[in-house]
């Protein structure tokens, strides 16, 4: 039984990439398990949980419902691009540390993809707003409390 | 002058791997040659297996191998009963543990009945559609009191019954009691807690090494130690060849130290057979079926009060959903059984209840444990003597609280740590005061008469609960000095996500003098350190943490004696700071700790006999109990009275956990529970049919508590130092999600004026929908 | 939870997608946002042998002005465009009001329009939105299309009017009257939840602030978006009274039969859909009043 491969090519934190994929391959296993970005994590795999948020062309999707052949020719964002190179932290990371943002850390990458593409277009959120927009990522460990916090400061530096 | 980092809310150590995605959780784990597992489990709650047919799948290209029951042979046996049962006089206990595949019977949706191995996830999951499976259906065993009646089917036909378990706990003669009571509350209640549904799901990955002999398990386990013991044993091999790593774990809340799960015990058994590296990662939908759950309890509960509302006694006797199988022993319902008391007198109690096998996933804890369930029962029927005898809801709790000068407080019964349950210390009316204070409870009457009539409905609840924590058997740490004058810790239990990478680094951060982020923590691998138990039982930080603090403190002695020589002078001349030991007055003469701990380890020369290298011990902590912590939550909700859909205005927590390590990441413990609680009391429900089946088993109909959902939490602390530990700390792991039931069943109350149109809420979880059913033929 | 295996083929133009689609029929679906299709693909409940996927399909995504007034929009739309044009939203109102309750944000930046209306779900808002703006859909095949009314095009659950080898390609949305108001309002047990019941009321008044035209569809209580348009005849050609309010609700839920889920009984969802409908023709006429 042949299996239904393409060849693609696709962009990830600005480093091209070519792969040989099967057509069914979910894009957040081929972020995870053939490019080795395994920062983007697995919840639930029917577009609920969030964690596999990751940005296409600068917008916040769920890896989990894409397969990595609709990435041919698209720019992806990970968590691992979010820092600079040489480690000085995305300021919604740095608030994140500060505001006790995170416990386990499994929901945050996908949070950070959401929250920093939220900032990206709205740097003068309200509180209301930033729930609204955190509300399609599911995390079981904080309450959700600190990680507004910490956007609603992030969004306060970035403001400058 | 180093400041001490105890007690103050110091950011995180492990936060930079988390947030940059270069943290290791079990699914990152890529080996070569790694090949994939999927289970093909079982679609019906109670079955005879009459036929597996495996050879289609077995000509899948891509499938390595598929494995039934008998193919196990002697490897395959019922697990080992990780509790056993307390010693409570009288006792009933049958135990039937979970075995690794099912064989002759399947006993709850999702029992693995194939475990098929390919080279991806992808192709094994394919293959379970090749399998052939014969079942015969058998009627399911889901409500409680119809799988304790006569003719009901039997989930083990050698029990003879459905009963796992019947236990019988009395203090003083409630029947003595009753008979001078002014007034008898009697209800039934229904409570049922969820799934804990962490974000991160199971995971195994195993890899036998032939060469080396060695046999290396990732899982995603909150309970290493007894993991590797357990399969070390099962698999034939010494301890010492197993190495088992819980590596980052995407939040655990209880049902990961639950073992040996089917998958635990036959990875390591594959990998060894097929000298492969074997991965199985639990998709969402296993989750649901394959991890276990909470479920629910049925109480028929009476408290026999005077007329002033005092507490003469309470009778209580419920059922309890234990699932298909008991290793876990009677921890659930035991909890249930004596955090009921709470922190109230109680001079006369008899508690009776039943664990019940029924076909569906096996109920182990879940953060609360079962005291969720007490704890409903015993603040229900104060709600409702409250409403009887004319007295304000929190002036009967005042009324009933046990006093300061009381403790320590024996309640005789016996606690899930197997001793009398007794509380430690605690204070509990100012907690009271403080959270009635905070919620605005004086004032809280004209505002919602003000409310009302605007047309708003506000109400508020108040409900208190006492909650045995950081209990044995024992936790250990290896401390060290390391040549680089950083420290290093080392501890058998693992981490989900509550700090401990800080917590542990700043409580030897204080006493070796070096600052928090040159202290690194490695924990959940036995081969950094042998020895432990696990997390649960909000028990890291009272029983690890002390461990901690213990190793620390030879560390430290150890140091000085050290320095002491070097210097010729007394130790109580020097002093440790910022990484260096220096005499007192003399900053400039000083030795780093990196050359102190180099000394320690001479490469040539004589040491004195007995000398022990290195700035390094190890030492282990055991409570004698418990520690009990204690808390009051209050809550103002806003109900809209036609769509029943809820609003929470306001919620603070005021918690007494004795001396605390870091409020910072306490806070967050809190902050966590009470979400927890709220989709427990108003959002996840496990719906079943009549046949056991799940049907809402996704994340879109399985509903957990978004931002949108989740209100701020204003949080109050008071401070009772524990006796049973030096560090004088309780556990808090668990209170945010501890009261959150009765909380909300009595501020929708209020909100509704359901006393006054003769509705009473004696269930959770509630919902705008069963709001509606239950008032709709209530007066307006 | 990974999907079984499929044939891939991206679709570089409308012709080929539907020459594709005519050669397979039921075999193949198309694969457009992906927000409602992989989900099912995961779980395994759905497995095309074949998915042909359509976004790369140049100017399937375009929003143009309708003759007559209003907009048609195109199938590939995601609802995240829909949320950035303020023009579109100016103009209808109930579309604008309907979008923060679909889904969250990162489904709205891959979900399409035209997945959404073809996937039928009962308690999608867009369809009930669809029915109640009077939408008309075109639809093609590889040599041959047609128009089809919003209302002809929901035929049960999951079900449409879509033979095996069709596309809905374009929506055709008229421009509401002058002097009408719009209301949407829904009730899920979480925002982004499927609605339990979701009520769009539409009232257009006349120089007397009297009812000219209203208009009522529900989602969530049917198998199809449920025109509860009948359920107002009383109001017509008289001001929205609290009374007459309340008889049209009564008459909406004589109307509906709700199959009940895990998240509500029946009851509640027909107890619900008078509630909502109140409070959505209360706001839809104070709107239209106040020349919203």
């Amino acid at each position: 039984m042949d299996t239904d491969d393409h060849e693609m090519t696709v962009t990830v934190n600005g480093v091209n990439f070519q792969r040989r994929v099967e057509s069914r391959t979910l894009l957040s296993d081929f972020l995870r398990h053939d490019l080795g970005l395994a920062g983007t994590h697995v919840g639930c795999e029917h577009g609920v949980c969030g964690a596999c948020t990751i940005l296409l062309d600068g917008e916040p999707v769920r890896s989990c419902l894409m397969f990595a052949v609709q990435a041919e020719s698209r720019e992806i964002s990970t968590v691992e691009g979010l820092a600079g190179i040489d480690g000085e932290y995305h300021p919604l990371q740095q608030a994140m540390h500060d505001h006790h943002g995170l416990q386990c850390g499994y929901c945050t990458p996908g949070i950070l993809m959401t929250m920093t593409a939220f900032l990206e277009e709205n740097l003068s959120p309200s509180e209301e707003q930033v729930r609204e927009a955190l509300s399609g990522n599911l995390c079981r460990c904080t309450g959700y409390q600190n990680i507004v916090d910490a956007v609603i400061s992030a969004a306060k530096r970035m403001r400058g | 002058m180093s400041t001490r980092t105890f007690g103050e809310p110091i950011k995180r150590n492990e936060d930079r791997r988390l947030l940059t995605g270069q943290a290791l959780f079990i699914d990152d784990v890529e080996l070569p040659g790694m090949l994939h597992a999927a289970f093909l489990r079982s679609q019906v709650a109670h079955a005879k297996i009459l036929k597996i047919d495996v050879s289609q799948a077995l000509r899948r290209p891509g499938v390595v191998a598929a494995y039934v029951a008998d193919d196990l042979g002697d490897y395959w046996k019922p697990g080992p009963l990780l509790v056993p049962p307390p010693p409570i006089a009288g006792i009933v206990f049958n135990q039937r543990t979970q075995v690794p595949l099912a064989k002759a019977k399947v006993r709850h949706v999702g029992e693995p009945l194939v475990m098929v191995i390919a080279e991806s996830r992808y192709i094994a999951e394919d293959a379970l559609d090749d399998i052939n499976i014969e079942l015969v259906q058998l009627p399911a065993v889901v409500d409680l009191e119809k799988g304790l009646s006569a003719g009901a089917a039997l989930v083990h036909e050698d029990v003879g019954s459905n009963v796992s378990a019947h236990v019988h706990q009395t203090k003083g003669n409630y029947a003595a009691a009753a008979v001078k009571a002014d007034c008898i509350i009697k209800r039934r209640f229904r409570y049922e807690h969820g799934i804990s549904s962490p974000i991160e799901t199971r995971g195994v990955v195993a890899q036998w090494d032939g060469r080396a002999n060695q046999m290396t398990i990732w899982d995603t386990t909150q309970a290493p130690v007894f993991v590797r013991n357990g399969l070390a044993g099962m698999l034939g091999l010494n301890e010492r060849q197993v190495r088992v790593i819980a590596p980052f774990v995407g939040g655990g809340f209880g049902p990961k130290i639950m073992m040996f799960y089917p998958e635990e015990v036959l990875l390591p058994w594959v990998s060894m057979k097929l000298n492969r590296p074997i991965k199985w990662i639990e998709d969402r939908l296993e989750h649901f079926f394959a991890t276990t759950h909470e479920r629910g309890q049925i109480h028929d509960a009476e408290m026999a009060l005077t007329r002033d509302g005092r507490i003469l006694g309470i009778k209580d006797v419920f059922l309890h959903d234990g699932g298909a199988y008991d290793p876990y022993g009677l921890t659930v319902p035991i909890n249930s059984q004596c955090t009921l008391l709470g922190p109230y007198v109680v001079p006369n109690y008899d508690s009776a209840f039943t664990q019940v096998f029924t076909n569906q996933t096996l109920v182990t804890p879940y953060r609360g444990a079962g005291r969720q369930h007490g704890v409903f029962v015993m603040e229900r029927l104060l709600d409702f003597a409250a409403h009887e005898l004319n007295i304000d809801r929190t002036e009967i709790r005042r009324r009933n609280l046990i006093p300061a000068d009381a403790f320590p407080y024996k309640n005789e019964i016996i606690f899930q740590d197997f001793q009398p349950l007794e509380y430690d210390s605690g204070n509990y009316e100012p907690v009271l005061d403080m959270a009635l204070e905070a919620i605005g409870y004086k004032a809280f009457r004209e505002e919602q008469a003000a409310a009302r009539r605007q047309g708003r409905h506000l109400g508020i609840g108040i409900a208190c609960y006492v909650e045995g924590t950081g209990i044995g058997p024992y936790e250990g740490a290896k401390v060290q000095v390391q040549s680089n004058g950083k420290v290093s810790i080392a501890t058998g239990i693992g981490t989900q996500g509550q700090g401990h990478f800080t917590v542990f680094a700043q409580i030897a951060a204080d006493q070796l003098g070096v600052a928090v982020t040159d202290v690194d923590v490695v924990t959940g691998d036995t081969d950094q350190f042998y020895w432990g138990a696990g997390t649960f039982a909000s028990r890291g930080a009272v029983v690890a943490g002390n461990a901690v603090n213990e190793a620390s403190k030879v560390v430290r002695k150890k140091t000085l004696k050290l320095a002491s020589d070097l210097f010729e002078c007394a130790e109580e001349d020097l002093v440790i700071e910022d990484g260096k030991v220096s005499i007192v007055g003399i900053p400039e003469k000083f030795v780093s700790l990196g050359d102190l701990a180099r000394q320690a380890n001479p490469m040539r020369g004589a040491v004195q006999p007995g000398t022990e290298p290195g700035l390094e011990s190890t030492q282990y902590f055991g409570p004698p109990r418990g520690a009990t912590a204690n808390g009051v939550h209050a809550m103002i909700v806003e109900m809209d009275p036609r769509t029943f859909d809820l609003k929470i205005l306001k919620y603070v927590v005021v918690h007494d956990c004795g001396i605390v390590i870091n409020p910072m990441i306490l806070a967050g413990q809190i902050q966590g529970g009470v979400a927890q609680g709220i989709g427990n009391a108003f959002y996840e429900k496990l719906a079943f049919d009549d046949q056991g089946q799940l049907l809402n088993a996704s994340l879109a109909d399985y509903l957990l508590p978004t931002a949108l959902e989740v209100p701020r939490v204003e949080l109050g602390h008071t401070v009772t130092r524990s006796p049973l530990n030096p560090m004088g700390i309780k556990g808090a792991g668990e209170a945010g999600a501890i009261p959150v039931g009765p909380l909300f069943a009595q501020a929708i109350e209020d909100a509704l004026d359901l006393k006054r149109r003769g509705v009473e809420l004696l269930e959770i979880p509630l919902s705008p929908s069963r709001l509606f059913e239950l008032t709709r033929h209530a007066p307006r | 939870m990974k999907p079984a295996p499929f044939k891939y083929i991206a679709a570089t133009s409308l012709e080929q997608a539907l020459s594709l689609k005519a050669e397979s029929g039921d075999d193949a679906k198309f694969l457009a946002g992906g927000q409602s299709l992989v989900p099912t693909m995961n779980f395994r409940l759905a497995r095309p042998a074949i998915l042909i996927d359509i976004n790369r399909i140049e100017g399937l995504a375009a929003i143009r002005p309708r003759d007559g007034g209003g907009a048609c929009v195109g199938a590939l739309a995601r609802y995240r465009t829909l949320e950035r044009d303020s023009g579109l939203k100016a103009m209808f109102p109930l579309i604008a009001e309907a979008l923060p309750h679909i889904a969250h944000p990162q489904i709205r930046n891959r979900g399409t329009i035209g997945g959404n209306l073809s996937h039928a779900d009962p308690a999608s808002e867009l369809p009930a939105i669809a029915v109640a703006l009077g939408a008309r859909f075109h639809i093609q095949a590889a040599k041959r299309e047609r128009w089809l009314d919003a209302s002809d095009f929901f035929v049960g659950a999951l079900t449409t009017d879509l033979q095996p080898d069709e596309m809905l390609v374009e929506v055709e949305l008229p421009l509401p009257k002058p002097r009408a108001g719009a209301c949407f309002t829904e009730l899920a047990r979480r925002r982004g939840d499927f609605a339990i019941v979701g009520v769009a009321a539409m009232v257009t008044l006349g120089e007397r602030d009297e009812c000219t035209h209203a208009r009522l569809t529900l989602c969530g209580v049917g198998e199809t978006p449920v025109d509860a348009s009948s359920a107002t005849d009383v109001l017509a050609g008289r001001a929205l009274t609290e009374e007459t309010v309340r008889d049209v609700a009564a008459s909406v839920q004589t109307l509906i039969d709700p199959n009940g889920s895990v998240h509500a009984t029946a009851d509640y969802q027909r107890h619900i859909a008078g509630v909502l409908t109140e409070r959505a023709l209360q706001t839809a006429y104070q709107r239209a009043c106040n020349g919203y």
